[in-house]
Formats: C-alpha cells, structure tokens, sequence
C-alpha cells in the first residue's frame, strides 16, 4: 500500500517534471485563480455567487486581456512593450476626438485605431528587430510619445456622444440562463460586451497560432535562444518584427475595445496599463527571458489580478493604496513561486544528467 | 609627410572620437545649445537677484537646467550601476522618491496637524529616510540578486506599490511644512547665490568619484555585469555586488527624495517624481551605456541627466504644455538612439570614410 503510494508520489513528480516550464507555470496560476474564486464564494458570498460578477471582470478588462496578449506574444521573443498604455490612451482620444469633432463614422473610427497601432508596430518593430536597439528604449520612447500626442490631440476629457458609437458601446450580448434575481424577485439578464468576445477570439487565435503554427514556434525558438534559431535557419529579425507589428496592432484593437467600455477620450487613460499587462503576462507564466510563456496562462493573468482587486474592495480595503499594495504583493508571491520552481527544476535536471551519465 | 601625419592623426583623432562614449552627451548638449543660441540668444543670460526672502539668487535657464538637472544626476548614479552590475534598470525610483519623501515629512512633520516648526532635526529625519529607502533598495537587490527575478519585473512590484505605501506612511494626508531652514536645501541657503541642490549633486559626485577611484568597485560591478560565472571562478560573489548597487541605489534615492520634498516642502503621492524613472534610465541610455550590463561611464550618464534636463527646459522654454512634452522628448530620444545604434554607426562611419576618400582623391589626381 505504502508503496504503491510512494510509486504514485513519483509518478506525479515524474509529470510535474517532464511538463514544460509554460504549462507549470500556467497551472500554478490557474489553480490560484480557482481557489481564489472559491475563497470568494465561500467566505464573501455576496456578489461572487453570481455569475454576472465574473462576466463583469471580463468586461472592464477585456482591453487589458487584449494588450496583454500582445505583449505576451513580444515577451516571448524576449522583448518587452511599454507602450501599449500609450497607445491606448491616444487611441482612445483620436477616435474620441475623430467621432465628436469631425463627424466621423464607426467604421473610420475602428480603422483609425487599427492604423495607430499599425504605424506603432511597424516603427517599434523596425528599430527594435534591424537596427538592433534595445526593445526597452524605443517602447519606452514609444509610451512616452504616444502619451504626449494624446494631450496634442485633446487636452481634456469628454465623452463622446456620437449616436452610432453609443449604440455599439451599449451593445449587450446577453447569456441564456445564467442572469439572477434582484432584490424585487425580477430576473436580470447576464450579459457581456461585445469587446469580451473579440478578446477571447484574439486569445483563442493567438494560441492556435502560438501552439500549431510554424510562425508560432519560431517565437518560442526565438525567444529561448536567438543564437541556436539562428543556426536552425529561423528568420530572427522577422520573427522579432512581427512580435512588435502584432503588439502594435493588438495595441490598437485593445484600445478601442477600451474605447468601447469607456466611451471617453482622457489624456488619463490606461495609466499604467502597461505595467499590469507586463504583471498579468509574469503572473500567466511567461517569463521576461523569453522563450516561456502561454496565452491561456496570461488571460488567467488578467482574471487573477482583477478578482483579486475584487476581493480587496470587497473586504472592505477599499482605500486606493491598498489596491496597489495587494496587487505588488502577489507579484511578488508568483515571481517568487517562478523563481524557486525553475531553479529547483534546473537543479534537477542537472542531477538526472549527472545520473544518466553514471 | 606633415600632412601625412596630420591626416593619418586626423582620422585617428575622428574614430577615436566616435569610439569614445562620453561624446554622445557630449554631442547632445552641444546640440542642443547651439539649437538654444541660434532661437534665442538670451536663452544663457544669467541674472542676479534676491528672492523674495532677501537671499542673492543667481537666475537664468543654465542655472535652471543645473538646478532641476540634481535628483536626475543623482539617481543617473545609482541606475548607472545598477544596469552595469544587473543588465537591467531600476522602474521603481520614482515610487521609492515618494516612499523617501513620505518618511522625511512624516518624521518632521510628526502625527498630528501640520505646525510651523519642525518635530525632529532634519538630519534625523533624512538619515531615516535613507535606511528606509536602502531598505527597499535591498528588497529590490535580494528578488534580483538570490531570486534571480529579471530587475525591470523585480522592481515592478515596488512600481506598482511604492506610491500606495508612500500615502499609508501619512496615512493619504498631504503633510507641509513651512519651516524656512527645511526648505532651504531645496532652493537657495542663505548668502550662497548658487541653488543648494547643486551643492548636493557636487557632493554626490565627488562621493562617487572616491568609490570608483579608492575602492574596487567600479571593477567588480563591471565584471559581474559582463560575466557572472567568470566573476564568481574569480573569487568575486555576485549576488552581494548586486545587492550592494541596489541599496546604492536606495541611497541616492533618498537624497533626490530629500530634495524633492524640501523644494515645495509637501509631497504629492501621485505626482512627486513622475516619469523619472524614465529619465533616469535615459539618462544612462544617453551616455552610451549598454543597458544589458557590463562597461559602464559615470561621468557619460551624469552627462546625460543634464541633457534630458537641458531638453526639458527647453520645450518648456518654448510652452510646451508639460503633459505634451513627453512627445517631443520622444522624438529627440529615438534620434539619439537611433544614430548611436551600431549598425546605423557603422553605416555612417563607412559612409564617412568613402566621402573622405573622394576628397583625397580629387587633390591628388
């Protein structure tokens, strides 16, 4: 019996190590987020018991799951973009200025937006990938311009009144049998928005294409070792161009997406956006080195740390700092979790080497 | 055979030139001057005056851009070796700024309603001030250095906490003090005409300067930032170097944070030390460092600050609105960036070479 356990015990050890780094990772934070959800049900009740309390963290953070995504995809290959932040917030205010002030249709608006975050990706991607500049540098130069031009393009906030965007932005897609009760017994529907839907698209193409692509996999060969994708006769100044061209252009989408939700330009915009897309990707299981990372993991990411700003304000921390604080805190707690793992696993692998070679 | 030699020292003086990475800086503020002479020759007057509390104070834009350019030169320091040792940047500076400033007013102002006078002497409250900040710098230092956590990820944490602690430390009041010899150390000490941050940056630099010069610091940083391994093999610890430019660094954010709160004598949480992480980190990008690690330029990136400075002051010579300034800094930085790439470099420098062959040829023939 004892043994048979025991043989268990290394079975499962022997599937923990012989997952990949990505799909560790992935698990550890996907099992946070259930445990936290169920935390919430158990203990807070409250609003967590309804399923409209999980369709509307997807719907105030679609536009994050949507940039995060597109900086998981640059993270992979070993870069980084900050300026998807930026970028939203000047997104936002053209097609908010675009629609308001020069009689703009929906449609101009949609492609105005695609066309920002084209012309970021392209001019980001052509410094970072062939004149070889630091991805750090130009997406920071990037931010910082983008943020600027959005004050030259308006400098205060509004909100947009334009008929045919209102209706978009109302738009409700409404879930058959999971609305609730109110207090009068009145049956509320649960609904999304529409950009949840495009967010998850992106989030489902994007790991088809990660996962069963050849263009996918270069990411990862990139990503892990420019040297040895080099020798294998990978394209690496492609395959780091088209990281930063989609991340624009994700960009560019996250942003009206947000533009949805909100349905306001500010200069104020996705203020540190950037930063929790580069949170929701670590806490996803991608790693900064490159090379690690996966789509599902980062949108568990985006849901983790937006339930837990959840769970925060309903305890009743509602005072700003302690959102700031909770969020740092975990993470810490999953680089930390990330940083033993993988060392541990280094060092096992390293004995197993020694082992085989005896 | 004269001319020979001069051409041959020539174009030996212009590579070196090129080659050497204090002349990006250098090339920068240059640029940046003679732009400044050429709009508005008056932009170097300097004046002399008395302030408002009967001090003589120096005034001008040189003197502006020498002033404000202090926390940046400052902090430039610390990041320098910071990228040297760890091949990564420092973003939480500015969190850690309002974290410093928050503990300076804190101890002076103490607990209760803002009073005129001062709770404790302020050297108390600024050697507090620097523990704490080492502290964090530390905290910081041990996720990079014993977790192995990339640094640009480690300091996100204190990123996105640092200004929320900043505002629980006063408990999200907005302390001020006007005690007139706290605010002295921001702007002017009596009788001296030159601003007193200057005095601080000089201090700090001529502190630096003995580090690099008497202790071998500077090497070791340099070694662990170029080969981890090959510094371990030779008897160097790394982890300690690292976590010893972290809490380096923590020290040159306490001093900024003590100048940026004794300029106004209050603090505001979300505003005090905007973006200055990004100053700070281009500051170092500017004098030419590889901000993957390894050679490092002091003097280059104090340089650098001054620029950035030198810049700031510029656009808001010319009314730029502060929020949209970021975008033209932008556009300078990528031209900078840009042209101090090695790929592009060698370009230019080839291209440079065949028109100096034109040159030569057509005398000759």
């Amino acid at each position: 019996m004892a043994n048979h356990a025991a043989k268990s015990r290394t079975a499962l050890g022997g599937r923990l190590r012989s997952m990949t780094d990505t799909n560790l990772l992935m698990s550890i934070t996907i099992i946070v987020f259930v445990l936290m959800y169920l935390f919430a049900m158990i203990v807070l009740q409250k609003g967590f018991l309804k399923p409209q309390t999980l369709f509307n963290i997807l719907n105030a953070n679609a536009a994050l799951i949507i940039l995060s995504c597109g900086m998981t995809l640059v993270m992979i290959t070993g870069g980084i973009d900050i300026s998807v932040g930026g970028v939203t917030a000047l997104v936002s205010m053209s097609c908010a200025v675009y629609l308001d002030y020069h009689g703009g249709s929906v449609f101009g608006s949609l492609l105005l937006a695609l066309g920002i975050g084209l012309a970021f990706g392209l001019i980001q991607g052509y410094l970072v990938a062939f004149l070889e500049i630091q991805p750090f540098i130009v997406t920071l130069a990037g931010m910082f311009f983008a943020r600027g031009m959005t004050t030259i393009v308006n400098t205060k906030q509004f909100n947009v009144t334009h008929e045919g965007f209102l209706r978009l932005k109302d738009a409700r897609i409404i879930i058959p049998f999971l609305g609730s009760y109110n207090k009068r017994g009145d049956y509320i529907d649960a609904y999304i928005e529409i950009g949840v839907v495009v967010a998850l698209l992106i989030v489902a193409i994007l790991f088809f294409v990660l996962k069963w692509t050849k263009t996918g996999r270069n990411f990862y060969a990139v990503g892990g070792n420019k040297q040895s994708a080099l020798m294998l006769g990978i394209n690496v100044k492609r395959t780091v161009f088209l990281s930063h061209l989609l991340c624009g252009i994700l960009a560019g989408i996250g942003g009206f997406v947000y533009f949805m939700h909100v349905g306001s330009g500010s200069p104020s915009h996705a203020a540190g956006a950037e930063m929790n897309a580069i949170a929701s990707s670590i806490i996803g299981g991608t790693m900064l080195t490159g090379g690690v990372g996966n789509i599902i993991g980062t949108l568990f990411g985006v849901m983790s740390l937006a339930l837990i700003q959840n769970i925060v304000s309903s305890i009743g921390l509602d005072q700003a700092w302690w959102t700031g604080i909770t969020i740092a805190a975990m993470l810490c707690l999953f680089l930390v979790i990330q940083s033993v793992i993988i060392a541990r696993r280094k060092r096992a692998n390293l004995s197993a080497a020694a082992g085989s070679k005896e | 055979m004269t001319t020979k030699s001069a051409r041959g020292k020539g174009e030996s003086f212009l590579s070196g030139l090129l080659r050497h990475q204090i002349v990006i800086p250098i090339a920068a503020l240059l640029l940046l001057a003679i732009f400044n002479l050429i709009v508005d020759p008056s932009f170097f007057r300097i004046t002399f005056g008395y302030n408002s509390a009967g001090n003589p104070v120096l005034k001008g834009y040189p003197i502006t851009i020498i002033d404000y350019g202090t926390e940046l030169a400052i902090l430039a320091i610390g990041m320098t070796l910071v990228t040297a040792a760890s091949g990564g940047q420092d973003i939480s500076v500015g969190a850690a700024i309002a974290i410093a400033g928050s503990v300076i007013l804190r101890i002076l102002c103490g607990t209760g309603e803002s009073t005129d006078g001062l709770q404790a002497p302020i050297i108390v409250a600024v050697l507090v001030a620097c523990v704490v900040a080492m502290i964090f710098g530390a905290f910081n230092g041990a996720l990079v250095a014993f977790f192995k956590i990339q640094p640009m990820v480690a300091t996100l944490i204190l990123f996105t906490a640092g200004r929320s602690i900043a505002a629980w430390i006063n408990h999200n009041e907005l302390p001020v003090t006007s005690d007139a010899g706290f605010k002295a150390f921001g702007n002017f000490l009596p009788g001296i005409p030159i601003p007193a941050p200057c005095f601080f940056a000089v201090g700090c630099f001529i502190v630096t300067w003995a580090l690099l010069k008497f202790t071998n610091l500077g090497l070791y940083v340099q070694s662990v930032g170029i080969n981890e391994k090959t510094s371990r093999l030779n008897g160097l610890n790394p982890e300690f170097i690292k976590l010893v430019t972290y809490v380096l660094l923590g020290l040159c954010v306490a001093v900024s944070g003590f100048i940026k709160v004794a300029r106004l004598g209050t603090i505001n949480y979300s505003v005090i030390a905007k973006d200055i992480e990004m100053d700070a980190i281009l500051a170092v990008a500017l004098g030419g460092n590889a901000l993957g690690g390894g050679k490092f330029n002091m003097p280059a990136s104090i340089l650098g600050a001054y620029v950035i400075q030198f810049l700031t002051t510029t656009l808001y010579k010319f009314d730029v609105q502060s929020d949209a300034l970021s975008a033209y800094k932008a556009i300078v930085v990528i031209v900078l960036v840009v042209l101090s790439a090695p790929t592009v470099r060698e370009k230019l420098s080839t291209l440079v070479k065949k028109l100096r062959n034109t040159n030569q040829t057509v005398p000759s023939a």
